[in-house]
């Protein structure tokens, strides 16, 4: 029981020295601020060790029961070594190796999952048809496939800077904006409800969970 | 030999995950499933070398006396704390009901989720003093975000719950959502994608070193 | 007295005043607040002349200060809890896309939930895991989970155990292992969605608690994705519902709905149109939909008046800012 009441207070504590920066910085704050870094990466450290260097690598490499064992395990463990190495100034220049796989690994995943999903099936969707034999849409479907469509067209020609934005390129250029504008506005307003849904969340925990003050 | 073999991996690494795309066949599905592994296992050690090198900067703060370093001291026994507490738990540390889970519930969860939750308090503030109609396209930004705003809340269904079904503040911001909004963010998504899939060409084929860094 | 000394003893009075209603709480004198009707409307009014107040200050070319805005942003949060104001929920189509989408699925179907947030991402996406644990288990699903952020597999167990508190779900005899399981974290982002593509196992192992892949009876015969019915994908930014379209939708054809928190959902929005994903749900907005869909009214719904206020206090400090901005000659101060 006393470890409930502590475990709340505890909790509210920290939430509270969080919020005290709304005041102003102040060493409540800091204190809350070096607690969460700590266990950020304490937290980070541990659920790596135990999921992935244990439970990934040590299983896969010793496996119990009928498994096999999967040597080539090793080879990546080699790499993270030397990745690791890095805090040895003198031989940190190995850990190169590493971050030569990672990014390589990355540039040819990325190269061509973002031109197949995000350009090619966007490209796909975007041209839709607005009539035709055996098509049969609402005018709201026809008019926001027009909006589409003209919207994605004069984004990219905005994108395009090779070419000086004049003349009927700097129009659509133009139109470009206010359709990125409208996309930021969106956001924007996407990004207001998050904010407030986390806000929401803590002053329910104090209110609610802690105080108790709310039916 | 410290860039070529770096390059080397990354070219490599790069085209085997290219090809295995277009050739998901022995001997590239084997390659992409050993590449796969390894990616995990040398990430996992590039966040501890994330973390190990926070301790070693705390380390060297306290070492020699910088301003506010007693903060790093709480960091490093914040640190050592969970990291202690979640490898002596062993693997099942996250069960509920471990010392693990409640630093987590009551001590890792307060501090994270508020130190989000109070940038709520920061966009309202720079709404009030920043965000201006100044011109067509600051207003169009202007007016999507306040149509969705109000749009995606039940508020806005209640406040134009006159108009028939169909024409109310909610089908208006999931027009704009669907529509305009969407052009917008496909734009910029494959303009991304464009990007991403350029610069990733240029580290595979070793035009781009600048992540190698000096000699 | 110092200022520090004057900012210590207002701490000391705020946690002892807090003290006092916490002792309230635990011996039962203090059972809550909740507003009237009547009363909530009178604190709405208030609240609305004293912005008429702020209106005028600011079209007078006197900005309020930061810490007023944070007031109201605290009010606008808070009053809302007290009172008991119900509000129409209207469903959006990309939520019930999502619903239709889980509605279509025959009963004891596999499904896959990806725990990709954290705590601070909790408000918004964890309502949305508890309603969809609750219609899972009602319609007999087998639920496998994992997590592409180190957090999700808590996430995912305080939800469950968040469920299983309901006397409906804790007498189902839910097993852990044959009618769901979690397993885990594993680090790779992208890359473990691709590697399990072709094998589950080799990125989990084990499951969060330590057993066995093969000794979970519930992904015995889950060998990848065509194993799976369905995805859920809850997402908070990277890895998550982008990387999740881009291997296993575009790659290997899953089914994939995602609740994303308000701030990812306008990136995906595109991938909705296309197809890629069966429908989302946004922010709390989004949970709260999706729980009056699935017929489990619970946090989502509860803070939507909330959320109205705060976004209506929002759009009130930008239209103060606006009219005085036009009204006051557009004076140089009014755009600091």
């Amino acid at each position: 029981m006393f470890w409930e009441h502590f475990a709340l207070w505890v909790a509210a504590f920290l939430t509270l020295g969080i919020y005290s920066f709304l005041y102003k910085d102040n060493p409540w704050y800091k204190l809350c601020e070096s607690i969460f870094v700590g266990i950020s990466a304490g937290y980070w450290f541990v659920t790596l060790f135990w999921d992935n260097i244990y439970g990934k690598f040590w299983v896969g490499v010793f496996p119990t029961g009928d498994a096999q064992p999967d040597y080539w395990l090793l080879v990546g463990a080699a790499l993270g070594l030397l990745m690791l190495l890095r805090l040895i100034p003198k031989i940190g220049w190995v850990s190169r190796w590493s971050l030569a796989f990672i990014v390589g690994a990355t540039a040819g995943f990325y190269l061509i999952n973002y031109f197949s999903s995000n350009v090619m099936r966007q490209v796909q969707d975007t041209v839709m048809p607005l009539f035709g034999p055996g098509f049969n849409a609402s005018a709201y479907v026809i008019i926001g496939n027009i909006v589409v469509a003209v919207g994605t067209f004069t984004g990219l020609v905005y994108f395009f800077f090779s070419k000086e934005h004049k003349g009927a390129f700097g129009a659509s250029a133009k139109i470009g904006i206010f359709f990125l504008m409208v996309t930021f506005g969106a956001s924007f307003g996407y990004t207001v409800m998050s904010r407030m849904s986390l806000l929401i969340g803590r002053i329910d925990f104090l209110l609610s969970d802690w105080l108790g003050l709310i039916r | 030999m410290r860039r070529e073999i770096p390059l080397i991996i990354t070219g490599i690494v790069g085209i085997v995950f290219v090809v295995q795309y277009f050739i998901p066949h022995w001997p590239f599905n084997r390659m992409n499933a050993w590449f796969s592994d390894w990616f995990s296992i040398v990430q996992a050690c590039a966040i501890w070398l994330g973390a190990l090198n926070l301790l070693k900067i705390s380390l060297e703060k306290i070492a020699r006396r910088k301003s506010d370093w007693g903060y790093a001291v709480v960091i490093i026994v914040s640190f050592l704390l969970i990291a202690i507490i979640g490898f002596l738990e062993g693997e099942a540390f996250r069960d509920p009901g471990t010392k693990f889970t409640w630093l987590y519930d009551f001590v890792y969860t307060p501090l994270s989720s508020t130190m989000f939750a109070i940038l709520a308090f920061f966009v309202a503030s720079a709404s009030y003093r920043a965000f201006r109609a100044r011109n067509f396209e600051a207003t169009l930004l202007l007016l999507a975000a306040f149509f969705v705003m109000l749009g995606r809340v039940p508020v806005g269904d209640a406040l134009t719950a006159f108009m028939p079904e169909g024409w109310r503040l909610t089908d208006l911001a999931t027009w704009i959502m669907n529509f305009p909004q969407t052009a917008g963010q496909r734009a910029i998504m494959i303009g991304i994608a464009l990007g991403i899939v350029s610069t990733s060409l240029r580290i595979i084929l070793g035009i781009e070193r600048s992540h190698l860094g000096g000699d | 007295m110092s200022t520090r000394v004057k900012e210590i003893l207002v701490v000391v009075l705020v946690l002892l005043f807090s003290a006092v209603i916490y002792a309230g709480k635990v011996s039962g004198w203090m059972t809550g607040v909740s507003f009237s009707p009547a009363v909530s409307v009178l604190v709405i009014v208030a609240l609305a002349a004293s912005l008429i107040v702020i209106l005028v200050m600011t079209i007078k070319g006197r900005l309020v200060g930061r810490r007023t805005v944070f007031l109201y942003v605290g009010f606008a949060v808070a009053l809302p809890l007290f009172m008991s104001i119900s509000q129409y929920i209207p469903t959006s189509p990309e939520v019930r896309s999502l619903y239709e989408g889980l509605e279509s699925l025959p009963d004891g179907s596999k499904v896959l939930v990806s725990f990709d947030y954290d705590p601070p991402s909790a408000p918004e996406l964890q309502p949305m895991a508890e309603s969809f644990f609750r219609y899972a288990f009602d319609r007999k699903f087998k639920v496998i989970i994992m997590g592409l952020w180190p957090q999700g597999p808590l996430q995912a167990n305080q939800a469950i155990e968040r469920v299983m508190q309901d006397e409906k779900y804790a007498s189902l005899g839910l097993q852990y292992g044959v009618d769901y399981c979690n397993l885990g974290f594993q680090t790779g982002n992208e890359f473990v969605i691709q590697r399990m593509g072709s094998d589950f196992r080799s990125m989990f192992p084990t499951d969060y608690s330590g057993t066995h892949y093969e000794d979970l009876p519930i992904v015995r015969n889950v060998k990848n994705f065509s194993n799976v019915d369905y995805v859920f994908n809850l997402s908070a930014g990277y890895p998550g519902t982008i990387e999740w379209v881009q291997v296993a939708v575009d790659r290997y054809g899953v089914k994939l709905g995602a609740g994303n928190t308000a701030v990812q959902a306008p990136q995906c929005y595109p991938y909705l149109r296309s197809g890629q994903l069966i429908g989302i749900l946004g922010g709390m907005n989004g949970a709260a939909e999706f729980e009056k869909m699935t017929g489990h009214e619970a946090k989502g719904t509860k803070f939507m008046l909330s959320q109205s206020f705060s976004h209506m206090i929002v759009i009130a400090f930008i239209i103060i800012g606006n009219v005085a901005f036009f009204m006051g000659g557009r004076k140089s101060n009014l755009s600091a």
